[in-house]
């Protein structure tokens, strides 16, 4: 085998408190693609930032193309032949493409910037990824966010880079735009660029990369080709547990019994080019799955119900009242709450510490006047802490520094401190790891279980139809559907009920 | 259109500048006369020379998405001191170069505040203005009078280009040539230097700009080194046309220069934003100082309420584009 790019030998970095490396190995060899798995809270990032400078290490030795470098700093790392793509695509949109390709590497003369000489040499980076279609002088707000993606590759290779790391870079695209993006890094994989590829999604992890690094708990747990580690394989040495707890979940949600008490009924609920009218009963106890596509009306709807948006036409019968759901604080009141798919900016306040998110729905609840006394907030953060399993179980710490799973888990901790008996998740098991996904998931049958409805969107079929007890499929901002879930019920169900409706609407427009 | 409106949205504003700045010189010369002719022109080019100089140092600041408030405050200090040094007989050439390093420090020290000790530029820049007041004030509260036959006087030196009839002249001065000297020599780093572009690339996304390892703290104490340094040359150019140096002038100008920035389609957001709207945007409000005296009716008063409202109109202008641009 050829010498490796990329040798990291017993790599430990230590945060106040966290040992977030301890003593991990990583290699890269050029023309492979790499996976670094492991869940979140795993080290994950942390190494990816060891190797781009990013972070000091505290111990161990990393040599790039055999020799022994200090990286301080990201300046280091690029000249060491390192280009790094993030998850969210880090290019200037009021830029040029062009320019975004080349900026800090622009051909200069006497007279300046020779702009003509940037655009050629932009279409020939684009060109190699196989994007000549590309006018490099168009505004790059002028592409999609995928395509925005495949530029930001084509800057990192246009520096010649040995190495390029992928960081979560498939997480808002979708099937075709992967596909493309799979297309780019095998032609870079097949010129000897040594690709480190980062995912969530197990599906494309197979489907692109030869070898597999796995992580837990800042340790190194192995090094494995794909070829060579099924799935099932793969996430019991990343949890660290038998892969069967999420089973088990789905055995528990089976057992089903009494007689409905409907909570809420909702009638003709729509609201102009969010979603048609559209009627929805919610029963104690139950967990009540919204599936569809990207689009499909799901977060609309559940907007709705919590009094986000405004309903144009319809009514909700709530506990046997009529019910104003105008804003969220009324939904709040009538103990109604609603977790946003978007973590990021409608969920966690990064700067505040654990505790101060997990009381915020609470104190919302109960008003500003009335501030939570702080033993009864230690004593609600403790008790979710446990019950959910928040790691680090550091109350104070901001929640920033936590991984996305467990940043959710404190999401579901805040509105379960509020005891709703409704309670809407959006997308909660998005972007995070396996490990934590088994939690929320548990968490969500086990809430069921004590009486609460929880209304539960996933753009994972199989997530949906796993806890659901009942399914309504939207699409095209309408429900086409409702199923009572049961062992008939596949994520197969589902597509099927999608594409049919299809069909049939594809009819009506013939005739 | 709308994939034109979608390329073009960031020069829109600043062709919009041009429009408004054509538009009141054919008002002007339709309702008032005597607009189009030589020796009007030659007037509003000489008077706002130093207004066009501070614009273009904001630009470099604004396309950053920061701000600069000492400008005015930094015109009156290093003009008092100007004349201060030069009546007690220092070398009048001396002076002037002091000026402008004085002007270029006080932008070190912004840029400083902004970049190591991470103060807002609002706060860092307001501290410098009341700094710059202060230090003015300290030196002299009168009104200092450059002497007559001082060679700073040389910069407002009036060149006939053209002698037309009844005083109808053709008339520069080296405070323009200067002015035009600024505006081609930032026009020139903008568009054609690393820096220029780093400017514009941490207007558009500053973590970004850090991520593609460009130099952005070393970018960003720069501008406001531009920014001071520049308003040390309106300090010269002022100073040197209107011969007196008082610790209040200069109050309120770098909210004209902002004015004047906003109106030639430079974002308050940064990242978008061109060295010629600035100039054409800080002739519009010399125009209209200029139409409003021909009016004569027009109260001056209302000068500071018709500002205001330009820059309203520009302002809703560029919201509306943006708002193409994000949906398209």
């Amino acid at each position: 085998m050829t010498e490796p790019v990329v040798e990291m030998r017993g790599i430990s970095i230590e945060f106040p408190g966290v040992k977030a490396l301890d003593g991990v190995d990583f290699r890269l060899f050029p023309g492979e693609v790499h996976s670094l798995m492991g869940e979140n809270g795993a080290g994950k990032s942390t190494l990816i930032k060891a190797l781009t400078g990013v972070y000091p290490i505290d111990a161990g030795e990393i040599r790039i193309a055999g020799e022994i470098r200090r990286l301080n700093g990201t300046a280091d790392a690029r000249n060491a032949g390192i280009a790094t793509v993030y998850q969210e695509v880090n290019l200037c949109a009021n830029l040029s493409i062009g320019e975004n390709v080349m900026l800090g590497q622009e051909p200069r003369s006497a007279l300046g910037i020779r702009w003509k000489a940037l655009h050629a040499a932009a279409h020939a980076a684009l060109e190699r990824l196989g994007l000549g279609a590309l006018d490099p002088r168009a505004p790059l707000s002028s592409l999609s966010l995928a395509v925005q993606q495949l530029v930001a590759i084509a800057r990192a290779v246009q520096r010649e880079s040995k190495v390029l790391i992928l960081d979560e870079p498939t997480s808002s695209l979708d099937a075709n735009e992967v596909a493309n993006l799979f297309r780019v890094i095998r032609r870079l994989r097949d010129e000897g660029v040594a690709i480190l590829f980062v995912s969530h999604f197990l599906d494309q992890v197979y489907a692109i990369s030869d070898r597999m690094t796995i992580l837990r708990n800042g340790r190194y747990e192995g090094e494995f080709l794909t070829k060579d580690l099924d799935r099932t394989a793969l996430i019991s040495t990343m949890i660290g547990k038998d892969a069967d707890a999420l089973r088990s979940i789905a055995a528990r949600r089976a057992r089903h019994d009494g007689e409905p008490q409907v909570v809420l009924s909702a009638t003709d609920l729509g609201r102009k080019g969010s979603i048609a009218p559209t009627d929805v009963d919610l029963h104690r106890g139950e967990v009540v799955g919204l599936a569809g596509l990207l689009g499909s009306g799901r977060t609309e709807l559940a907007r709705l119900l919590y009094g986000a948006d405004r309903a144009d036409t319809g009514s909700i019968i709530r506990a046997g009242k009529r019910a104003d759901l105008r804003s969220p604080r009324a939904a709040m009141r009538s103990r109604i709450a609603y977790s946003s798919e978007n973590r990021r900016d409608e969920g966690i306040i990064r700067d505040l510490t654990v505790r101060e998110n997990l009381i915020l729905g609470l104190q919302t609840k109960r008003g500003w006047a009335r501030p939570i006394p702080r033993r009864e907030q230690d004593e609600l953060v403790q008790k979710y802490i446990g019950e959910l399993g928040i790691r680090p179980a550091d109350p104070e710490r901001p929640i920033k520094q936590l991984s996305g799973g467990n940043q959710q888990k404190v999401l579901l901790g805040r509105w379960l401190a509020t005891q709703p008996e409704i309670l809407i998740l959006d997308e909660p098991t998005r972007g995070i790891d396996i490990g934590a996904k088994a939690e929320i998931q548990g968490a969500v049958a086990a809430l069921a279980e004590r009486g609460v409805t929880v209304v539960f969107i996933s753009s994972e079929l199989e997530e949906v139809v796993r806890l659901s007890d009942r399914i309504l499929v939207l699409k095209d901002r309408r429900k086409i559907a409702e199923l009572v879930n049961g062992e008939h019920v596949t994520a197969d169900t589902i597509v099927a009920v999608i594409a049919e409706d299809a069909a049939t609407a594809h009819e009506e427009t013939e005739a | 259109m709308k994939q034109f409106l979608q390329h073009r949205a960031a020069t829109l504003p600043t062709i919009g500048a041009v429009v408004i700045f054509v538009a009141m010189i054919a008002y002007g010369e339709i309702a008032y006369g005597r607009i189009l002719q030589f020796s009007t022109l030659s007037n509003l080019l000489i008077n706002n020379a130093h207004l066009v100089i501070l614009a273009v140092g904001l630009t470099f600041v604004i396309v950053t998405g920061g701000i600069d408030l000492s400008v005015g405050a930094v015109i009156a200090f290093t003009s008092v001191t100007g004349v201060l040094l030069a009546n007690a007989g220092w070398n009048p050439w001396l002076v002037m170069v002091l000026m402008v390093v004085i002007g270029g420090a006080f932008g070190l020290a912004s840029g400083i505040l902004v970049e190591y000790f991470g103060v807002q530029p609002f706060i860092a820049t307001l501290a410098m203005m009341f700094l710059a007041r202060g230090l003015a004030s300290t030196l002299s509260t009168n009104p200092e009078r450059l002497a007559d036959d001082s060679p700073i006087r040389l910069i407002a030196a009036e060149w006939k280009l053209v002698d037309g009839p009844k005083v109808n002249d053709l008339i520069l001065t080296p405070g323009v040539l200067i002015a035009a000297i600024v505006v081609l020599g930032a026009w020139f780093v903008l568009h054609r230097t690393r820096l220029g572009r780093t400017v514009y690339a941490i207007g558009g996304s500053e973590p970004s700009a850090l991520l593609m390892g460009l130099p952005v703290w070393r970018t960003k104490v720069w501008v406001y080194v531009i920014s001071g340094t520049l308003a040390g040359v309106a300090a010269v150019v002022y100073t040197a046309r209107l011969g007196i140096a008082q610790n209040i002038t200069g109050i309120g100008w770098e909210l004209d220069a902002i004015a004047a920035v906003v109106i030639g389609g430079t974002l308050l957001t940064g990242g978008v934003g061109y060295v010629a709207g600035s100039v054409v945007g800080a002739l519009v409000l010399g125009l209209m100082i200029v139409l409003i005296t021909r009016d004569g009716k027009i109260p001056p008063e209302m000068t500071t309420i018709i500002t205001g409202g330009i820059v309203l109109v520009f302002v809703l202008l560029q919201r509306g584009l943006s708002v193409v641009r994000r949906n398209p």
